[in-house]
């Protein structure tokens, strides 16, 4: 089986965000960088298929020299190459992201091809399905189960209230959420395996954007709340404030 | 931007509130750039139905009828098809010459946005909680899990829009709407677009989901123990509310993944948001600091919640839920 995982670096989520002197990106200094949580739902799901069926996880990512680090992240888990398409700026957008690795999948031409449900940076959940439109693909965003058989897959999707049941056959594009599997914690025996495995820099095949950040502002502050401190006597206060002044019950 | 395509999503052929948020952005964003909007469905929904529609603006509704569509799959127990739907509101825009689609940011949305967007070579900008009207017409969107907005433009003829739920006012604009029946065999779609299919939807039954709730009062693991999540649920069903959840009570197994608000998992924006028990942490605000009005209960006065919150009451969950419950339960009398 040929498995691609694709994979991008973020901010931790804990980063306190502060806006960097251009006005459209944050401001980088003192930021810890990691693997974009879901994304190791992804590659935890590449590796068991791996580990399964046999063959190969290609660990995918557009972005600057940076990025390698979450290449570096899946080959402790598991996967076996890495390629990244070299940006100068991490100034990107959904387009040109899902574009060259829309590029990039066709030539490795995989089974499946696996991401997280969404970027914590960018908080998109676009590049998955585009991606898989791209490449004329299916593909199933927010997964939370998938089972394979020969060539056909049965997938749980996680929406309002339930899930959906859904029917694909290979290769198939898949967007992984919490609850597909419990990432692995890499052993130091896999940590020391990854430090021979190379990555492989590519140039973008399109370097091309269709959205632009033209500005960014930090949400307006709530204004200081009324805070009461005696507890239970509070209460008939709370409830006339939520009905009178805030008229929501 | 000279014409605009709402997507008027129906759940089991009935409209519900993001139809009518979308509509009701459609027509403003029509209203504050000159341009004209339609409204298109994909569903069974009855006259009745569409008329709810006109009352917050759709003057014309074109309407796909879902089953119709599902006969060009051939396959048997099928309930939709993402990309079926996807490919027939693409060739229809694409016929007809729409510069900006607008969808509903629900989870249907999200999944059926970024294929219309490629297939009817348009820009995306998701999850939009502002538009900007003024001169080019831009979005506003939170990243970086809220912690910042970000004003989003594009440099393409064409744009694929999605909206946050429960953010965008719908407002009455009573019309008579003049709707008309597309035929699944006009719009082009082939049976090679049935890429996926649902073949059953399960829903966790009767309970209200925190990502359509319009109250929602959360739990976290200053309750202690599964069982006090009584208390949660007793002043959820005293105000018709939804029940969330911190991610520390549903890793430990007491409330299940659905109901988790925050990074991982829904992101929720209510007109009132309930903390019980809940520290705070940054990614717990990520799902809901876009709320109305936020309710802290916390026995911790430096609990980070409280800086968010509109209102809050520093004490014991154990003795305000059960007076907070009672005192609503009076009101309902
Ligand atoms: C990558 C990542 C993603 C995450 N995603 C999410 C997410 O989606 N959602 C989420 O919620 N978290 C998420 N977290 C976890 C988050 O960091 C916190 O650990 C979690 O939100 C804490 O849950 P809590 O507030 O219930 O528990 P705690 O932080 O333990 O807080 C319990 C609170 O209860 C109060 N308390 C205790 N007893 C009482 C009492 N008797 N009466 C009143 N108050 C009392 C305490 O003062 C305290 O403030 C994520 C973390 C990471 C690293
Ligand atoms: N720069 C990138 N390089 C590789 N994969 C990416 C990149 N950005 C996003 N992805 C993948 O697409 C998923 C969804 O991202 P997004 O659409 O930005 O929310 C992520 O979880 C990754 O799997």
């Amino acid at each position: 089986m040929k498995i691609v995982v694709c994979v991008s670096l973020v901010p931790d989520s804990t980063t306190k965000i502060k806006i960097g002197s251009t006005g459209k990106s944050i401001d980088e200094t003192g930021v810890t960088f990691i693997i974009n949580p879901y994304d190791e739902f992804a590659v935890e799901e590449a590796v068991q298929l791996k580990e399964k069926n046999g063959g190969e996880v290609y660990a995918l990512s557009v972005g600057t020299d940076k990025s390698k680090e979450a290449i570096k992240k899946a080959f402790q888990m598991g996967a076996d190459k890495g390629i990244l398409l070299k940006t100068d700026t991490m100034d990107i957008d959904p387009y040109l992201v899902a574009k060259n690795l829309s590029e990039e999948i066709k030539l490795i031409n995989p089974d499946i091809i696996l991401f997280g449900k969404q970027s914590i940076d960018y908080d998109g959940s676009v590049v998955p399905n585009m991606t898989a439109e791209f490449l004329g693909l299916p593909s199933v965003n927010v997964v939370t189960k998938l089972d394979i058989n020969g060539s056909e897959a049965v997938l749980e999707r996680e929406i309002e209230g339930g899930k959906e049941i859904i029917k694909a056959s290979l290769p198939l594009v898949v967007g992984t959420q919490k609850g597909l599997n419990n990432p692995r914690y890499p052993n130091l025996k896999s940590i020391m395996a990854s430090k021979s495995k190379p990555i492989e820099e590519k140039p973008l095949y399109t370097a091309d954007k269709m959205t632009e950040v033209s500005g960014m502002t930090l949400p307006e502050s709530k204004g200081q709340g009324k805070i009461f401190t005696d507890g239970a006597a509070n209460v008939p206060e709370l409830v006339r404030l939520l009905r009178e002044e805030a008229k929501i019950i | 931007m000279k014409k605009i395509l709402v997507i008027a999503e129906a759940k089991d052929n009935i409209y519900k509130s993001p139809a009518f948020e979308i509509t009701s952005s459609g027509k403003h964003i029509a209203n504050a750039m000159g341009a004209e909007f339609d409204v298109m469905t994909i569903s069974d929904a009855s006259a009745e139905q569409l008329n709810n529609l006109g009352k917050y603006g759709a003057k014309k509704i074109f309407q796909l009828s879902l089953a119709e569509l599902n006969t060009l799959s051939g396959i048997d127990g099928i309930i939709y098809s993402h990309s079926a739907i996807s490919a027939a509101i693409s060739n229809f825009a694409n016929t007809n010459s729409y510069d900006l689609i607008l969808i509903s940011g629900t989870s249907f949305g999200k999944e059926i946005a970024p294929q219309i967007a490629v297939r009817t070579n348009s820009a995306i900008i998701t999850d939009c909680t502002g538009i900007n009207t003024d001169g080019k017409l831009s979005f506003k969107r939170p990243s970086f899990a809220g912690k910042c907005n970000t004003i989003v433009n594009y440099n393409t003829e064409k744009l694929v829009v999605t909206l946050r739920p429960n953010v965008f006012k719908a407002e009455i604009s009573e019309v008579s709407p003049e709707i008309q029946k597309l035929s699944a065999d006009s719009l082009n779609v082939q049976k090679t677009d049935f890429r996926t299919y649902v073949s059953e939807v399960a829903v966790s039954t009767g309970k209200l989901d925190v990502a359509e709730a319009d109250i929602i009062v959360s739990g976290g693991r200053g309750l202690k123990n599964p069982e006090s999540f009584k208390l949660v649920e007793d002043l959820a069903g005293a105000l018709g509310a939804a029940i969330g959840a911190s991610r520390a009570v549903v890793d430990a197994g007491w409330r299940p993944h659905g109901e988790q608000v925050g990074q991982t998992g829904k992101t929720v924006s209510p007109s009132l948001y309930i903390a019980c028990g809940i520290s705070g942490a940054i990614q717990h605000l990520a799902g809901m600091s876009s709320s109305k009005f936020i309710v802290a209960i916390n026995k911790d006065k430096d609990a980070p919640i409280f800086q968010i919150a509109d209102y809050g009451i520093v004490g014991d969950v154990f003795e305000i839920l059960p007076a907070l419950t009672e005192e609503i339960k009076k009101l309902k009398v």
